[in-house]
């Protein structure tokens, strides 16, 4: 290591400044910060190829065993679902994971000292963050998404049962999935806000979109279906199926997402304010 | 410029910063002192709004931290060298902390050759040496080209080099006319480095004063003599009051400001002493050298050695900051912190 003791410091003027520092630079500092760290190349990597390859898996074990299979399984089969359900169970265990360590990471390294004494402006911090996970989360969603569509169709094409984007609710699907799963990570990245906690935070949002609905399973018929419709995850099962009548008990599978949408955005604003009001 | 007015933090039950006030000036290294627990690290957090004061203000430049248009064009901050996400480069680490106040990229690299981590600048700064760090975060406070420099323990983990380096970036730094805070629970480091010094103990203020009325207010007057007639000269020293209370507050006043004078005062109108020592030499406090020469010329009494004893500024800041020590080792139950109400010295 080069060591300079030299007392005058040799800088560059800066250029003059004018207005205030906002929302933009802040927003190239978070791409920065989450480019910049190889655990987001792994994580999106694993994302990638656990959802491709489990839609595959499914897909292509289908088609194996076509001719095996009853003609009512035949007719119950929805190649659509079949193909992101990849990304659909496992992705979204990943995204997170991702969501969740956008924020909590910066507690857990100490960064965010660092961060907020850049930019004391917390709301334009908060905020930033948020843009800059959901527009990664989308593209990766969306690639993912639609490699495991084509894919997944590709490998069933023996069947002559395959779903093509024209089809009937099969585009619903698709994009509903990814947009399901970058809905998972943005709740996630707003219980990160509120706990401050990587594993807490995983857990707690495991615990809501997969231990809960296991659990309302175990209530009596009547009362599942009255509960079922207002869990988070309903949103994904609601979206992604193409195949045969929706579940009866379910809202519309817009509007079912719209119930999601509408607890992440309670908890992302609670998240804001907890993120603006307690000490760094 | 930093204003600090009657800021107070608390902690649950634990008073962290008990009614703070103190403006920092430009052109100085202003040493921030106290024990370990006194309240410098919250005060710095208070002022930077990473934590949110009880009560109280504290501006910069006139306005709070965060309403400053290009923060860190104003103010730059180090409060945790190993504060950085350890999987991030360095380069990568200052680019994004530019990028939210809009400075030039190229001021990045400007910075890391400043500091001498150019050579590192792609490492991850997980592998990087506490001192690397400490050089890290500075080159991210000048990222700004900033007017207030806010340093919190900088030298810890430093090598001696690297301590000698970021004295004389400080004082370079205030030559240039900015306004340089910097903490540290050590006296013998601002020693040769700070102009100005603010001491609190248990979060409250003992001492906001320059370095020379800190020295003239702590060392006093002590010299050291040998003689073959101590006796002598210790009735002669006993003896020399009136002469001595006027002779130390000349001294006190030529030595600078008004409340050196007000310091020293008190212990210029004691009685001059003479004190016998296990090695047979004798310690006089309250004359000068020159006195006890003078003294001891008149009486005809013959010396051998006639030495001043500057009292060590850390032996001051230790007394100064005896009582209002956090954390002591080896004394049992650990005391309640009593409510401060003494106030400034």
């Amino acid at each position: 290591m080069a060591t300079t003791t030299q007392a005058q410091p040799i800088l560059s003027a800066l250029p003059p400044a004018s207005g205030r520092a906002g929302f933009g630079g802040t927003l190239a500092s978070e791409f920065t910060k989450i480019r910049s760290v190889r655990s987001t190349y792994w994580t999106l990597l694993v994302l990638l190829v656990v959802s491709v390859g489990i839609g595959a898996a499914i897909t292509g074990g289908t088609a194996a065993s076509w001719s095996h299979m009853a003609p009512s399984d035949r007719a119950s089969f929805d190649p659509t679902q079949a193909s992101v359900a990849g990304l659909f169970y496992l992705g979204q265990l990943v995204i997170v994971v991702f969501g969740a360590m956008t924020l909590t990471a910066e507690y857990s390294t100490g960064m965010i000292r660092t961060s907020l004494t850049a930019m004391p402006r917390r709301t334009v911090v908060y905020a930033a963050k948020a843009t800059i996970f959901a527009i990664v989360a989308l593209v990766v969603t969306f690639v993912a998404a639609f490699i495991s569509f084509f894919l997944g169709q590709l490998l069933l094409s023996s069947t002559h049962d395959t779903a093509t984007l024209s089809q009937p609710n099969v585009l619903r699907a698709v994009v509903g999935s990814a947009l399901y799963v970058t809905l998972c990570g943005l709740f996630a990245f707003a219980v990160g806000a509120i706990l401050r906690h990587t594993a807490g935070t995983i857990t707690a949002v495991i615990g809501v979109l997969f231990v809960v609905p296991i659990l309302a399973h175990l209530l009596p018929q009547s009362w599942y279906q009255d509960v079922d419709r207002w869990l988070p995850d309903a949103a994904g099962r609601a979206l992604s199926v193409t195949v045969g009548p929706p579940p009866g008990h379910l809202f519309s599978a817009w509007n079912q997402f719209a119930v999601f949408a509408v607890y992440t955005a309670v908890l992302l604003v609670v998240g804001a304010v907890l993120f603006l009001k307690r000490d760094a | 410029m930093i204003e600090v007015r009657g800021l107070v933090k608390q902690y649950g039950a634990k008073i962290a910063v008990n009614d703070l006030s103190f403006d920092v000036e430009p052109g100085h290294v202003t040493g921030f002192l106290g024990p370990n627990g006194a309240g410098k690290t919250t005060t710095m957090r208070l002022i930077l709004g990473l934590d949110y004061p009880d009560a109280g203000t504290s501006l910069i430049h006139g306005k709070r931290y965060a309403g400053l248009a290009y923060p860190m064009r104003e103010v730059g901050a180090l409060i945790d060298a190993k504060a950085v996400h350890g999987g991030r480069s360095a380069y990568n680490h200052l680019l994004c902390l530019a990028q939210t106040n809009n400075l030039p990229k190229r001021r990045v690299g400007e910075v890391l050759e400043l500091v001498g981590l150019t050579e590192v600048a792609r490492k991850r700064t997980r592998g990087f040496s506490l001192g690397m760090s400490q050089r890290l975060g500075i080159a991210g406070t000048l990222l700004g080209d900033p007017a207030v420099l806010m340093f919190d323990e900088p030298v810890n983990g430093l090598d001696p080099e690297g301590i000698l380096w970021i004295r004389n970036l400080m004082k370079a730094l205030a030559a240039e006319g900015r306004t340089v805070f910097v903490s540290s629970h050590l006296m013998s480091e601002m020693e040769n480095t700070a102009d100005h010094l603010i001491v609190i103990g248990r979060g409250s203020l003992l001492a906001d004063c320059t370095m020379e009325e800190f020295i003239a207010r702590s060392s006093g007057q002590t010299v050291r003599v040998r003689t073959p007639q101590p006796d002598l000269l210790a009735k002669a020293v006993s003896e020399a009051i009136p002469d001595a209370t006027r002779a130390g507050v000349a001294t006190a006043a030529t030595a600078g400001a008004a409340t050196a004078g007000a310091a020293t005062a008190g212990a210029a109108t004691a009685r001059p002493t003479a004190t016998t020592e296990a090695d047979g030499s004798l310690t006089v406090h309250g004359l000068t050298a020159a006195q006890v020469g003078d003294l001891a010329f008149d009486h005809g009494v013959r010396l051998h050695e006639l030495t001043v004893v500057r009292a060590s500024l850390e032996a001051a800041f230790m007394e100064l900051t005896a009582d209002s020590v956090e954390y002591r080792a080896g004394e049992g139950p650990a005391e309640q912190p009593a409510p401060v109400s003494e106030g400034a010295i």
